[in-house]
């Protein structure tokens, strides 16, 4: 950082045969030096900020989330919160809800069907439609049927996505609970 | 940066792009104005430090940009966001590491371009507002490194910017009212760490560019102002002063990351593995408001500062005034001054004499601040023994040291001046000892911040208050000789001084409580009357003491393995993780303590159906819950009832959570990260 002293006004173009001609040499060791120091703060502020990169979602995993007698055997799907430990970055939260799902049982079936309550369009919530026949989301207004299909026209690229589903011998009904991408036409699970 | 050779000509397809970027924007003239300006008597190394000090600014934005993309301010995130990137981020120890050092660096550099400036003259007219907006840089500086301590909201950071806020407060007039807004209320919390923050990250450093733009505009407008004579032909910025200066910024970049690298080198030639957390910026415990601490120092470069108030320490608040207002006001006004004073006769050497003074000074003041905290490491306390013997005498009495000395003048002279010294090196052991605690605190936060149910959303400081391993020997007393601590031992019987400590309790060790270690001590007919047990309470001459004597002692009737029984029996009540006994061994001990004619003649064990009140109930013997209950209340028919001696009942000054801790800590139940004990060896000595 300098300049011509204020009593010469002298631009290079004027120098003389004084003026060392220097080398390339001297140039690129400039540069490399002085590029070498600032890479190394840009370089350590790019390494953290690609820290999320690294990270995973949580492996999918069975999560409790309801008694088989509170689901009537009706056909009519019914909402539940997903209700698990969850950590944000440094935070540990217990017990909280983390999501939800639609849960089904057909007229005189054990069987339940589980759907992620995330629209698979932008992610909203799906609510239940108005008149309670089929599913809505209320960002897009993609609709979906009690089992997950799209009725057309609808902004979702897929259907709702179904999540596996268990029964265990007290009647408590566990889905494995997956977050997946939205958007696209695939049932991609989050990484 | 290309010279016109490079750029010029414009044949190929990069020639034309650049001819047409050229064209729109003239950005030629632009470089060849910043790069190609003479420099009187060529380049030289003296004339770096401007360059140096715009670089490591440029490192503080860019470090800072990435840190604040990851930082959260406020009381209960701001220390969790910096241990997560400290701790967990990949390079975040890096990042937090030359953003820490580097601003410490640029304090030097400061002071290193303010002597160069002054040295060389370089404020004298017609430089004289570009040395004034150079001042004022400073200052900006400054309040970014002093708004920026407080951020990782620790212990260091929190009570030393109490202590900055509260000589804000000392200013006449506006100072309460400054002191407020700057806290962001009457207590230190959320408002603080945003509003300082706020400071921090964008008012100081858009201020700063604003100086930083003009303050270079006007270096250029006057241009460099060389060292004189100039001897040599002169020569062109670029590439030769250019050259210097990036040589410099590389220096000052590698020194930075020596400082936070060559602990871990050390460490890995060693052979050991390094803990990346570890590496770098320290982060001390988590900010608590109710635990005062003792090591609180500023950062080095404003250790002079707080030396230099302690010389008004006798005058209350006009002294603090006067040393952290009027001189330093004084000392600026002066510097602001300068290119007035430089235009008298003599007036450029007052300068010179004058900045090389105060830099002298503040090194002085520095090293007595240093001196005072660290002189136990150098001063040989076994030359001290007659002052300490005397001072323990004499209670530090005047009259009474005099007359002991046998009021020979020089003989007292002298021993004030061992005294003085004797003080010195408590006051400094006594530091040493609190940053040493410090140490271990901020460890063991760290661990527990590590844990995987991870910071509990209420705040890492709810871990630390929460902590058997830390909170236990607080609550027990062990550091002062209070509360528990104020009868009970708390010493391993290996350790050297066991016997001695034993003695000066007056009620039984607890060290160990509830393994079979201790019942066998108990059990131990040369030790139950001992001071480690009952020999200095009221139980000395109790049931128990002579029933161990008499009966247990017999081996007619209680033979060594029905003893042993009933040791293991008694641990498995605890339910302490202690070598593991045989279900059959534990299930006749239990029967034996059930026995209404040995341990059940007195204690009532389960169902045993023996009348509560005469001794303690042996059910859950150690457990939590059983030492929760007598901590609660000792005098409760189910413990000592009417024979309890002198043990107050806690449950009336003790919350039921904080009486949970300290019989969680006497169990030695507390967080453990695998592969390891809490804190590792030395600290978890510390504690104890």
């Amino acid at each position: 950082m300098t300049g011509h002293d204020h009593r010469h006004d002298v631009r290079s173009g004027a120098v003389s045969a004084g003026e060392p001609r220097r080398g390339f040499l001297v140039k690129a060791f400039a540069i490399a030096c002085g590029g070498l120091a600032s890479l190394v703060p840009a370089a350590a502020g790019v390494w953290a900020f690609l820290d999320p990169l690294g990270r995973r979602s949580a492996a999918a995993r069975f999560i409790p989330v309801a008694e088989l007698g509170a689901i009537p055997a009706d056909g009519v799907p019914r909402r539940f919160p997903v209700i698990t430990d969850r950590t944000d970055a440094w935070t540990g939260y217990a017990a909280e809800p983390i999501g939800a799902v639609w849960l089904r049982r057909e007229p005189g079936s054990e069987a339940v069907q589980a759907l992620t309550a995330k629209c698979p369009h932008a992610g909203c919530s799906v609510e239940m439609g108005p008149g309670g026949r089929c599913f809505r989301c209320p960002c897009h207004n993609s609709e979906f049927t009690f089992d997950g299909a799209i009725v057309a026209p609808s902004p979702s690229p897929r259907a709702m996505d179904s999540l596996e589903c268990e029964i265990d011998k007290e009647g408590r009904v566990a889905v494995k609970w997956q977050d997946f991408l939205a958007g696209v036409a695939g049932k991609v699970a989050k990484r | 940066m290309n010279g016109p050779s490079a750029t010029g000509g414009g044949r190929g397809p990069l020639g034309r792009l650049a001819d047409f970027l050229d064209d729109r924007t003239g950005y030629r003239a632009l470089v060849h104005e910043a790069l190609y300006e003479r420099v009187p008597g060529g380049a030289r190394w003296r004339y770096v430090w401007g360059s140096t000090l715009v670089f490591a600014f440029m490192t503080q934005v860019i470090t800072g940009l990435f840190l604040w993309a990851n930082y959260a301010p406020s009381a209960q995130t701001a220390w969790e966001s910096v241990w997560y990137i400290q701790h967990e981020m990949a390079g975040g120890w890096l990042l937090r590491g030359i953003h820490h050092f580097m601003a410490q660096a640029m304090v030097i550099l400061l002071a290193l371009h303010l002597l160069q400036v002054v040295i060389d003259g370089a404020y004298k007219a017609p430089r004289e507002v570009n040395f004034w907006l150079g001042l004022v840089l400073m200052v900006l500086v400054l309040g970014m490194a002093l708004t920026g301590y407080l951020l990782p909201w620790d212990q260091k950071g929190y009570w030393a910017t109490i202590v900055a806020t509260n000589l804000a407060g000392i200013v006449p007039v506006v100072g309460p009212s400054l002191q407020q807004l700057v806290v962001g209320g009457n207590e230190y919390g959320h408002h603080t760490l945003t509003r300082f923050f706020a400071l921090h990250a964008g008012f100081l450093p858009a201020t700063l560019v604003l100086f930083l733009v003009v303050h270079l505009a006007l270096f250029r407008k006057h241009g460099l102002h060389a060292k004189q004579p100039i001897t040599r032909p002169d020569a062109m910025f670029w590439p030769d002063q250019v050259l210097k200066d990036a040589v410099a910024m590389l220096a000052v970049m590698a020194v930075v990351l020596g400082v936070i690298l060559v602990p871990a080198v050390r460490t890995m030639l060693a052979g050991g593995t390094v803990d990346w957390g570890h590496v770098g910026a320290e982060l001390g415990a988590p900010a608590d408001p109710a635990e005062a601490y003792a090591a609180a120092r500023p950062e080095w470069y404003f250790l002079f500062l707080f030396q230099f108030l302690k010389v008004f320490e006798g005058w209350g608040a006009t002294g603090e005034f006067f040393g952290a207002i009027v001189v330093p006001g004084l000392v600026m006004g002066v510097m602001f001054l300068m290119p007035i004073i430089g235009n008298w006769r003599l007036g450029h050497r007052f300068n010179v004499a004058f900045t090389l003074g105060i830099i002298l000074g503040a090194g002085l003041l520095t090293a007595l601040a240093l001196d005072e905290d660290y002189c136990s490491l150098w001063i040989d306390k076994a030359s001290l023994a007659d002052a300490e013997k005397l001072h323990e005498a004499t209670g530090g009495d005047e009259a009474k040291i005099a007359e002991a000395l046998g009021n020979d003048a020089s003989k007292i002279a002298a021993m004030k001046k061992q005294l003085a010294r004797l003080e010195a090196w408590r006051n400094s052991h006594a530091f040493l000892e609190a940053s040493r605690r410090a140490k271990v605190e901020a460890e063991r936060a760290v661990e527990l911040a590590g844990r995987p149910e991870r910071i509990p959303p209420t705040g890492a400081l709810d871990l630390v208050r929460h902590d058997p391993f830390l909170r236990g020997p607080k609550l027990f007393g062990l550091a002062d000789g209070k509360d528990c601590a104020s009868c009970h031992a708390f010493v391993d019987p290996a350790a050297a001084d066991a016997a001695a400590r034993f003695a000066a309790a007056s009620a039984a060790n607890l060290h160990g409580f509830g393994t079979t270690a201790w019942i066998r001590g108990l059990f131990d007919p040369k030790r139950v009357a001992g001071p480690e047990y009952f020999g200095n309470t009221a139980h000395k001459d109790g049931d128990m003491v002579a029933f161990v004597r008499d009966e247990m002692s017999d081996p007619s009737k209680w033979k060594p393995e029905e003893i042993e029984a009933v040791t293991v029996a008694l641990a498995a009540e605890a339910g302490l993780p202690d070598p593991v006994a045989r279900p059959e061994q534990v299930a006749h001990g239990r029967t034996l303590i059930a026995d209404t004619d040995r341990c059940g003649a007195c204690h009532t064990f389960h169902d045993n159906g023996t009348e509560p009140g005469s001794a303690p109930d042996l059910t859950g013997w150690g457990s939590r819950e059983w030492l929760v209950g007598i901590v609660t209340d000792p005098t409760h028919e189910r413990f000592y009832g009417e024979s309890n001696d002198r043990m107050p009942a806690f449950g009336t000054t003790m919350e039921t959570d904080q009486i949970g801790i300290l019989a969680d800590w006497l169990r030695g139940e507390w967080y453990r990260p695998l592969g390891h004990g809490p804190v590792k060896a030395a600290g978890a000595a510390a504690v104890r």
